[in-house]
């Protein structure tokens, strides 16, 4: 008789069930009185985030389903990230959802249903795991890329996501089809331990597979080509949790991936000098096409494949301090980046434009999304003191202290570079004219998910220590 | 003659299977025949799954549940995508992908 610890997966079953409640709801409540969702959907988040705090602290870790899954501080720690970035989605785009037909009640139940997908990938300590996880996430993000069907560009945005991402999750498949025929198992540990440290065609095959979906589901060069059609043509809160948060799960499962199965060194070998080469290449052309976009949701798009490349620095130095710095510099994302795309979403539906040059005057016709953006982008291109410099700092020093000194120069330098077009934002928001444009007084929800955006990226910047602590604990539980 | 179908023979018709699947993908024009595409890279996956679990790794199902899993992720993807299709259907009156070009590579 085989006991399960439920326990150890108490936030995953609490969004499956709240997943499910909102999917009854939006049947069975009537048109009209459909505005409770969001409340409920909101408050039934933080339970689960403030659970997942108290387990992140005090929680009993370890393994669990005969080691088919991890509970442990590390996973903690993405399923906090995944929740706040749900928590800001929903917040900052309740007017936005309102504008949807009446009869579509399934958003907020497919957006938590995509926090469980993550929650399995952060989580899975066996491939197959990882990869019902992954399916469930893009399975989701398929039909909320494509929401809108009267709207062509949803739609196309959502084909071409779906064809490109089963395309990806087709080829990883086929990279882990090796690596079981290879190990002869499944479960992380046990492949660690099967592949053995002699490189050989098959291993290569495998890990260079294998990298080539995950670099999809990150979006790194050169398997970046989707990111901007999809986040110019999906509705704006769901480009802003594609962007946060799958990609942090797909940071959670790579890192667990790589770092695990990296005790032998056959994979280590072909993975480091592959992933050197593209996370630089992502750093350099994320932020070089990023200058000429006159879309801001493009625009976004390829600055989030470079800060893809920031990231992958962190994980090229595989070290405590190197997790460490991906998941400060992951948590700090989701902040500065729901920031700006809160502002973009209640810009967006309320001037029906997504065109940096209809940002002009910004700052006198609303500047609390002015400064909001402001704060956001500075983050995010590094500038001190806030939180982006002090996420950028661990980065590279991790990277530096094991010894690829060149990544690090070019992070240092495309950073410069970026800070060219997020101040061009700037530019047109405070010196833009933005005559005959209306006035956009900010309120409700999106006025409270901006602000605590802004205050957290500069809260962090000036005193980084409690959340750095926490990633250090959780890359720590990570690579005992 | 004497001839027999070992791993490599299925391993072989897996390759073929998922190089047929990737040309699919990049040759075709109908977004339905791509969909057909992307089953045919999956259909490769499964054959090695199960080629794997039956020659390498006997005393364990590990191999046949991953396909099994697969299948049943597949027809999700394929049931979301055709929806998908019909919707694009309805505002273009075309599944020709040249002319899903509203949004710029």
């Amino acid at each position: 008789m085989q006991t399960f610890n439920f326990l150890a997966i108490t936030p995953e079953i609490a969004v499956a069930a709240l997943t499910l409640i909102l999917l009854a709801m939006g049947l069975l409540i009537p048109d009209g009185a459909r505005k409770g969702m969001m409340p409920l959907t909101v408050f039934g988040l933080l339970g689960i985030l403030g659970y997942t705090v108290y387990d992140f602290f005090f929680g009993k870790m370890g393994p669990a389903f005969q080691g088919m899954y991890f509970h442990d501080a590390f996973a903690d720690f993405f399923k906090m990230l995944f929740l706040v970035a749900a928590l800001l989605v929903v917040l900052s785009s309740g007017e936005y959802v309102q504008k949807f037909p009446a009869y579509r009640g399934d958003f907020y139940a497919l957006l938590v249903a995509a926090i469980l997908g993550m929650m399995l990938m952060a989580g899975a300590a066996d491939l197959l795991t990882f990869y019902v996880g992954l399916e469930l996430m893009t399975i989701t993000f398929y039909i909320l890329v494509g929401y809108m069907p009267h709207d062509g560009r949803s739609s196309e945005a959502g084909i071409k996501y779906l064809v490109l991402g089963a395309a990806s999750s087709a080829i990883l498949l086929y990279g882990i089809s090796f690596i079981y025929g290879l190990t002869g198992s499944t479960q992380l540990y046990q492949v660690a331990m099967g592949l053995g440290s002699k490189v050989n065609p098959p291993v290569i095959l495998a890990t260079v597979f294998v990298l080539a979906g995950f670099g999809f589901k990150i979006s790194l060069v050169p398997f970046h080509m989707w990111a901007p059609d999809i986040y110019e043509g999906a509705p704006t809160p769901v480009t802003a949790f594609l962007a946060v948060a799958s990609k942090a799960a797909a940071f959670a499962a790579l890192i667990r991936v790589y770092l695990v199965t990296l005790e032998n060194q056959s994979f280590a070998q072909t993975g480091i000098a592959l992933l050197l080469i593209l996370a630089s290449l992502t750093m350099i052309i994320g932020n070089l096409v990023a200058i000429p976009q006159k879309n801001i949701k493009r625009l976004l798009a390829f600055s989030s494949v470079a800060q893809a490349g920031y990231l992958m620095v962190g994980v090229i130095a595989e070290s405590v301090p190197g997790v460490k710095g991906v998941l400060f510099y992951a948590m700090i994302y989701v902040f500065a980046n729901m920031g700006a795309f809160a502002v973009a979403t209640y810009i967006g539906q309320a001037q029906g434009s997504d065109e940096i040059r209809d940002y002009a005057g910004l700052a006198r016709r609303s500047p609390l999304a002015a400064a909001v953006m402001t704060a956001s982008v500075l983050s995010l291109a590094g500038i001190p003191p806030l939180a982006g410099f002090v996420g950028k700092f661990y980065l590279f020093s991790a990277v530096m202290d094991t010894g690829y000194q060149a990544i690090a120069y070019i992070g240092f330098v495309m950073s410069m570079v970026s800070v060219y077009y997020y101040l061009s934002i700037v530019k047109v928001m405070y010196l833009g004219e933005g005559e005959g444009l209306p006035d956009i007084p900010v309120r409700g929800a999106a006025k409270f998910a901006m602000v605590f955006a802004m205050l957290i990226t500069l809260f962090v910047g000036i005193y980084p220590s409690p959340l750095a602590q926490m990633a250090m604990a959780a890359a720590n539980s990570l690579l005992q | 003659m004497n001839f027999s179908v070992g791993l490599s023979t299925y391993l072989l018709v897996g390759a073929m299977l998922f190089c047929l699947g990737l040309y699919g993908l990049f040759a075709k024009k109908n977004v339905v025949a791509i969909l057909m595409s992307i089953e045919l890279m999956l259909n490769a996956v499964n054959l090695n799954f199960v080629a794997f679990n039956r020659f390498l790794a006997t005393d364990r199902l590990i191999g046949n549940v991953a396909a099994l899993f697969v299948i049943v992720l597949a027809a999700a993807e394929v049931a979301v995508g055709l929806a998908l299709v019909i919707a694009i259907y309805r505002s273009r009156q075309t599944t020709n992908v040249d002319e899903f070009n509203w949004l710029k590579w």
